[in-house]
């Protein structure tokens, strides 16, 4: 009850007229750099960090909070329209997001992600609202065995990513492993197969990697392709809009990804985009069309959006409870509060109650807002696709290669994203599957070093890995999603020996 | 009506000329500061607060920053020190973890390339424990350290940093053997924190800034500050007066190009004295809770060269950098 007292205060707050403005002027910044490859929220908060030491803490601090969540919903939808996942969490958006796009259904797409982000968003910060106490005891308890176990987990689950063949899967997975391995090893400060390039001691850009595999690939590909065979995009085919049928495939889809993305982005080593592939393959194992999945199914496009934009919400809960910042962006914002004086942390909602709900009620006036932007904007967002292809992959290159420096000037940067590109189109020239790639280099060394730090804390014994119960879980349903497949197979070639 | 307006404008163009002219004249000063990181992080912060003060405060007519993230700031230096010799208008913002980074990077370029100017804030070190832990003073921590180093887990910063450094010297003071440390390393603050409050680490060692609300709000038990014994205080004790000597600070400071002449050094260190005295620099510093450790000229030099030669001594010791 005490929390509705807070929150109608919190929304007193954010409805004053300057608050209002700064939570719009937010999303649309937002909106902005989520839709161009590379700059993410996390640059364009810290670049307006200086600019805003003079404004009112509130105000600020509510417009960073629109660039976070107008982030999360600009880039699922260059993810959607010419597969270039703005961020790394909408890359599983792009999966099927992007085949729907190109079989004239980005209408569909674009209005799923745009609802789903909404739905997600305003369960998961309700779920800020009233659980953040609670949930913030378990994510502390999290240890690195039980990280590690929950990356086993996902690492089961990257193969509803590999298409067709399972060979080429774990070629891309491999690929991606090792891409992971590259630079200083946080845990000995050794650096491996860096080549004594200072440039890749800091390891492999996950954005990089994604733009040079999706985007340059598919530009070089296309322009392969062109004179071989003459793809016509259909900007719109069916309706612009979700049909009734779209709907009943979405909502079941939407509640599951935020059921993902919550609880894991409030871990303190959750991230964005393991949720997006435990929704992406909960969703190909739920469907009843698995034959589309692959080829465009909204399944696939509604779960991780609204995973994504859940563990956006859930990354907010172990920032303002406790003030551990658990992402760049949260880390960003950590220091806007701090510019002000204020440490968020367990005294926060004690002592600056008008601003912590302010903020939050914030949150849920800037979803509202990004939805009313973003789905009249469906209808001017597909008409990209009628762009000629030239100028759109031209056009896309020059934005990735924008991207890319502006996070990082560095030449290398830039070669890496040259290779990183012809490595996407030589993997699409041979279909081998893209996305394992980039799952490898995320989950790769957050596995490699919690398992070796659990090691490290219990003085080298394995039994650590079974002696915690989260991890134990764990690391049994993810024994059984590998064993059970291939026990229903033996069991159906069993039965059909019998008949 | 026209006639007059026409008037006005005339008037007040002059009167933008002549301030103008005022301005510029009073500071001739531009200037260029690269943060060897990515914004937001402290170097950059460090360098856009410089920004912010040395332009109120009328120091310089411009300053512009510009970063060059990577390798613990290592590319920023070779950019440095290859691409800028003798510009007297560029400066770096750089800290005690460059110290560190550029040893065990390996890096060709080092710091005696550069050109001391500095020295500006400060930040001590804090040592935790959960607050459920046994181990009250820096003494217990000590002695479980010296009973078993192996035994003693500590979350902090990445390896070969200054977290690092300072619990490879606390296991030095205590006695025990360095080299066998049991210290891992996490990513960011936040990790650490959660494995301190988790209870899943015996210690935890980071900036103080980093625990404050913790300690603050009873859920983390500070065992005490890495300052000089004669700044310690009821809240705030410091480890050397509790008799385990060990004393560290985590500095930012400014270096100039390589190959600058002795006037160009000169104007450099006499506009860092001034915006460390400027009422919007003071500011600054309180708000972000950094505390001024202002140094400058040969001074700062000196303590640039002994940390070099003491975080060598450490990161051989604890195997990171091969002697």
């Amino acid at each position: 009850m005490e929390a509705f007292v807070s929150l109608a205060n919190g929304l007193s707050v954010a409805i004053q007229p300057m608050n209002l403005l700064f939570a719009l002027i937010g999303v649309l910044l937002g909106t902005a750099v989520g839709v161009l490859p590379g700059i993410g929220p996390a640059l364009t908060v810290a670049l307006l960090l200086p600019v805003t030491f003079k404004l009112d803490p509130a105000g600020s601090i509510i417009m960073f909070a629109g660039i976070y969540y107008g982030g999360m919903y600009g880039g699922s939808t260059t993810a959607i329209l010419i597969n270039t996942p703005g961020e790394s969490a909408s890359m599983a958006t792009a999966l099927e997001g992007n085949k729907m796009a190109k079989a004239g259904r980005g209408g569909p797409a674009l209005a799923t992600s745009a609802i789903g982000s909404f739905v997600a968003g305003t369960i998961a910060t309700l779920g800020l609202t009233f659980l953040a106490p609670y949930l913030v005891d378990i994510a502390v308890s999290f240890g690195p065995e039980d990280y590690f176990a929950l990356m086993c987990v996902a690492f089961v689950t990257v193969s509803a990513t590999f298409g067709d063949s399972p060979v080429r899967g774990l070629t891309s997975l491999f690929i991606g492993l090792t891409l992971g391995l590259v630079g200083i090893d946080i845990l000995s400060g050794q650096s491996r197969l860096s080549f004594g390039i200072p440039e890749l001691y800091d390891n492999i850009e996950v954005t990089t990697l994604a733009v040079g595999l999706f985007a340059v690939g598919e530009a070089l590909y296309v322009a392969s392709r062109r004179h071989v065979h003459e793809e016509r995009l259909e900007a719109v085919r069916g309706s612009l809009w979700m049909t009734k049928e779209d709907w009943k495939r979405s909502w079941k889809p939407w509640l599951r990804g935020t059921a993902f993305g919550f609880p894991i982005g409030a871990l303190p080593a959750g991230g964005a985009e393991i949720p997006t592939f435990l929704s992406y393959s909960t969703e190909k194992r739920l469907t009843k069309y698995p034959e589309e999945f692959g080829k465009g199914a909204i399944e696939g496009v509604a779960g991780p959006e609204a995973a994504n934009n859940a563990s956006a919400a859930g990354t907010l809960v172990p920032l303002l409870t406790l003030g551990l910042p658990t992402s760049a962006t949260a880390a960003m914002l950590l220091a806007g509060f701090q510019q002000y004086g204020l440490n968020p942390g367990p005294l926060l909602f004690a002592e600056q109650p008008n601003l912590v709900w302010g903020l939050i009620a914030s949150l849920f006036i800037a979803n509202g807002m990004l939805l009313v932007l973003n789905l009249p904007l469906v209808g001017l967002w597909v008409r990209l696709l009628a762009i000629p292809q030239p100028w759109l992959y031209a056009g896309i290159l020059v934005f990735a290669t924008m991207g890319t420096i502006a996070a990082n000037p560095s030449p290398v940067e830039l070669i890496m994203l040259t290779v990183f590109g012809v490595l996407g189109f030589l993997m699409r020239r041979f279909d081998f599957p893209i996305a394992p790639v980039v799952v490898g280099l995320i989950l790769g060394p957050i596995a490699e070093s919690q398992l070796r730090r659990a090691l490290s804390i219990s003085l080298g014994d394995p039994m650590v890995l079974l002696q915690s119960p989260i991890s134990a879980t764990l690391l049994a349903i993810a024994l059984i999603a590998l064993i059970l497949p291939f026990v229903l197979k033996g069991l159906g070639r069993f039965k059909a020996v019998e008949d | 009506m026209t006639q007059f307006r026409k008037g006005l404008w005339r008037s007040a163009l002059a009167a933008a000329a002549v301030a103008g002219f005022v301005t510029s004249a009073a500071a001739q000063m531009e200037l260029k500061i690269m943060a060897p990181a990515a914004p937001g992080g402290g170097w950059d912060q460090t360098a856009r607060s410089m920004q912010q003060a040395l332009t109120q405060s009328g120091i310089a007519k411009s300053v512009q920053v510009t970063n060059v993230p990577g390798a613990g700031g290592s590319i920023g230096i070779a950019q440095l020190v290859n691409n800028s010799k003798g510009d007297g208008s560029q400066l770096m913002v750089m800290g005690y973890v460059m110290v560190g980074a550029l040893l065990t990077n390996k890096s060709p370029i080092t710091l005696d390339q550069t050109t001391p100017i500095a020295r500006l804030t400060a930040e001590y070190e804090a040592i935790v424990v959960p607050a459920d832990s046994p181990i009250k003073t820096a003494k217990d921590l000590a002695a479980a350290i010296k009973a078993d180093p192996a035994k003693v887990t500590w979350a902090g910063g990445s390896a070969g940093g200054v977290d690092h450094i300072a619990a490879a010297l606390f296991a030095k003071a205590a006695g025990a053997d360095p080299t066998k440390i049991n210290y891992i390393p996490f990513s960011g603050g936040g990790e650490a924190l959660a494995a301190i409050l988790g209870g899943k680490v015996t210690a935890g060692i980071s900036g103080y800034g980093e625990f404050e609300s913790q300690i603050k709000a009873g859920k983390l038990r500070l065992i005490g500050l890495t300052t000089p014994a004669g700044k310690a205080t009821a809240d705030l004790p410091s480890i050397k007066a509790q008799g385990i000597d060990l004393e560290i600070a985590n500095w930012r400071a400014v270096v100039a190009p390589p190959g600058i002449s002795a006037d160009q050094k000169k104007a450099l260190t006499d506009a860092m004295d001034k915006m460390a005295k400027s009422k919007e620099w003071q500011e600054i510093l309180k708000a972000k809770g950094w505390e001024d450790s202002y140094v400058s000229g040969d001074a700062f030099a000196k303590i640039l060269a002994e940390e070099q030669a003491r975080t060598k001594d450490v990161l051989t010791a604890v195997g990171l950098v091969k002697s």
